[in-house]
């Protein structure tokens, strides 16, 4: 997207949305990736949306009118996917499960994402002291592992276990504790790089507000990796979410249906040979994760245009500067690792 | 679990001070600034957990609440010191903590020092036994994945390094009982050793703990087999989470390497592929492994407490899910503190290491 406004020319906006611009700007394996993380994502999500007309009982639904569900009962046509040890249906159970982790994820990250920036933008703008306890702290947090973290304040929050909008709230704001100091420190980065650029010492000449400044001139050019964070964030929040329900730190299954807290109970079942309570839900899990991942690494590799070019430089064979692209797209993507 | 994330926000910044102040104070200096950083992060996640884990209450009310008559209870919490204003608590906990004392758990009355040596050792050897296998996964895929760069072998490696971040360690370790215990039979199902050889190795002398050296110690191969074959899945498990970043980080370095002048010199004089993969571009690659096997402990230890309740693995993680389902806050304080301890000084050694192999990290 930044191409475009470089070039000048002014695209439709339909164009300059960010997973649309980089669709169009790929190439190969690069499109590949990207549109195979794209179905996963957009299947997750629909599945997500229409989980209670897709499903055909309920999470915590134990019987319908032909009785009481069987326990542990293999795959059947009344229960494609089985039962479990406590008599859910495993197949609603998955889908129901898509629903609540999209709620978490979208909860955490804009909870995340709002402090974050909020934090970095003052604490990089104004610096002193303030700065510096905020890195500090930040620093510390992360480097903790983030499991703890969150099953800490998993605790704080709700004592371990609670309702579906008070699990959710609970399990999001464990998860967004630890992502935090990842949107701060790339949006202080930033704002301390913009507060140089000579269109905020102008805005400051002609007498706009800190307030105005942080929020109209910072806050847009700050905010471009956003997109990437995001994306990686979602994935990790499904897989922080799925380790606290596995924990049992989660949301109770009368509540709603979580992967992890399934995958707890189907680690006893897996000695007895009965795979299907666990080999759905953790597949589920690893198609989502992986599907954000794809797309957040796709938009990594593209974002960069010398990283986007590689393709072509080494489709020409071995020109003088087809190392001298390549090498520099590698030290951007070992930034990423 | 924050893998992929981890360094571009790391080095997207100069939040490393010691890096650029201690310029011209040559090794010893700069080993002093960063061990005296170590102090603050860990200062800052005692009191962070401290505070965090007293919102809810007392730890007393919060383990033994509904058990014990009221009377009883506010006996003890006062007996405890928790009837005291918060602060004075905060200050004597950092004045124990600094001191190595971290308390007395509450369900099972033992010093909290003494049940973090005792499990600890546990989730130290599942920890090595997963970074070996880590390493040996990861570096060599790394370096075919190099050497056939843009080509299928490249792609499906790269695609099995982000499907080993995007599996769960809980659902992996699921798989790899299915498989190779249930439906194989060759490796048991759960636990460190079975019955038997536990008892053997509890006859020795003084047990490390480490199982692999008390098996080794008490000369019994059939003791040995069977640890091994205990500690064959867990490693798996929790050394492919971290696998797939090394891969990646090898991947990278090296391919970034070859770009470099000498290796095309090297080139040019018509060394072969092969040897300038395994010969030229290999250890130049491998100083920023180190550095981020140092934030990749984090992960393993994260990784560590997953890995052990999916296995009935008896280490830190194991028990820190035990004491916090019987809300023995005491214990889950020192265990959490504990960690932090440890990832600090982790990091600090790896931040030496890589000074004393690189010295331009130094200045």
């Amino acid at each position: 997207m930044n191409a475009t406004k470089v070039s000048g020319r002014k695209q439709p906006l339909f164009y300059r949305l960010p997973v649309i611009s980089h669709f169009r700007s790929s190439v190969g394996l690069q499109r590949g990736m990207l549109v195979t993380g794209m179905v996963l994502a957009a299947v997750f999500l629909l599945v997500a949306v229409f989980a209670p007309w897709i499903a055909p009982y309920g999470f915590a639904q134990l019987s319908d009118a032909a009785g009481p569900f069987p326990t542990q009962q293999p795959p059947s046509p009344a229960h494609i996917w089985g039962t479990t040890v406590g008599g859910y249906d495993v197949y609603s159970r998955v889908l129901w499960g898509a629903q609540t982790a999209a709620v978490v994820i979208i909860v955490a990250v804009a909870m995340s994402i709002f402090l974050g920036v909020a934090l970095g933008l003052v604490s990089g703008y104004f610096g002193g002291w303030l700065d510096r306890l905020l890195v500090v702290i930040a620093d510390a947090i992360y480097a903790f592992p983030s499991l703890l973290l969150a099953i800490v304040m998993s605790i704080v929050i709700s004592h371990g276990q609670s309702s579906f909008w008070g699990g959710i709230v609970a399990c999001s704001i464990s998860i967004s504790v630890v992502f935090v100091p990842q949107y701060f420190r790339v949006i202080r980065a930033e704002t301390i790089r913009l507060k140089a650029e000579p269109y905020v010492e102008s805005a400051k000449v002609v007498g706009a507000s800190s307030i105005r400044i942080m929020g109209r001139h910072i806050f847009k050019n700050a905010t471009r990796t956003l997109p990437l964070i995001f994306t990686l964030n979602a994935s990790e929040a499904i897989l922080t979410l799925a380790g606290l329900g596995f924990l049992g730190f989660g949301i109770e299954p009368t509540s709603a249906a979580e992967w992890g807290y399934d995958l707890n109970k189907a680690i006893a079942d897996a000695s007895s040979g009965i795979w299907w309570t666990g080999v759905y839900p953790g597949t589920a899990i690893v198609l989502t994760v992986l599907g954000l991942t794809l797309v957040g690494e796709s938009i990594n590799d593209l974002n960069d245009p010398r990283l986007r070019g590689r393709k072509k430089a080494v489709a020409g064979k071995g020109g003088p500067d087809s190392t001298a692209g390549a090498q520099s797209a590698l030290e951007a993507e070992s930034r990423v690792l | 679990m924050t893998t992929l994330t981890e360094a571009p926000l790391n080095d997207a910044d100069g939040l490393l001070p010691s890096k650029k102040k201690s310029s011209g104070g040559g090794l010893g200096t700069y080993i002093l600034v960063r061990f005296f950083l170590i102090i603050p992060t860990i200062f800052i996640l005692v009191t962070l957990v401290f505070f965090l884990m007293r919102v809810i209450g007392d730890p007393i009310t919060a383990a033994q609440g509904g058990r014990l008559p009221p009377e009883a209870l506010a006996q003890r919490i006062h007996d405890a010191g928790y009837d005291r204003p918060i602060l004075v608590q905060y200050l004597e906990y950092v004045g124990q903590v600094a001191t190595g004392n971290f308390g007395t758990t509450i369900t099972d009355r033992r010093p909290v020092v003494e049940m973090i040596i005792t499990f600890g050792t546990a989730t130290l050897e599942l920890a090595i036994n997963a970074l070996i296998v880590a390493l040996l996964v990861g570096i060599p895929l790394g370096l075919i994945s190099a050497y056939k760069r843009d080509k299928a072998p490249d792609a499906v490696l790269r695609f099995f390094a982000i499907l080993c971040y995007a599996t769960p360690v809980f659902f992996a370790g699921l798989l790899m009982k299915l498989a190779f215990s249930v439906w194989l039979g060759w490796l048991p199902v759960a636990g460190r050793a079975s019955t038997r050889t536990e008892l053997a190795m509890g006859s020795l002398a003084a047990p490390t703990g480490i199982y692999w050296l008390d098996a080794l110690r008490s000369g019994n191969m059939a003791a040995y087999g069977d640890v091994a074959a205990h500690s064959v899945l867990p490693a798996l498990t929790l050394g492919l989470l971290t696998a797939g970043v090394f891969l990646r980080l090898v991947r990278t370095n090296v391919i970034g390497t070859l770009g470099k002048d000498y290796v095309e010199a090297g080139r040019s004089r018509g060394v072969s592929n092969y040897r300038l993969v395994t010969k030229h571009a290999y250890k130049p690659a491998l100083i920023p492994i180190i550095t981020v096997m140092g934030l990749q402990i984090a992960l393993l230890l994260g990784g560590a407490v997953l890995t052990e309740s999916t296995f009935e693995w008896k280490g830190l993680g194991y028990q820190l899910v035990q004491y916090l389902n019987a809300r023995d806050f005491v214990a889950v304080q020192g265990i959490v503190v504990m960690l932090a301890v440890i990832v600090a000084v982790t990091n600090f050694i790896v931040d030496v290491v890589a000074a004393l192999i690189d010295p331009r990290v130094r200045y």
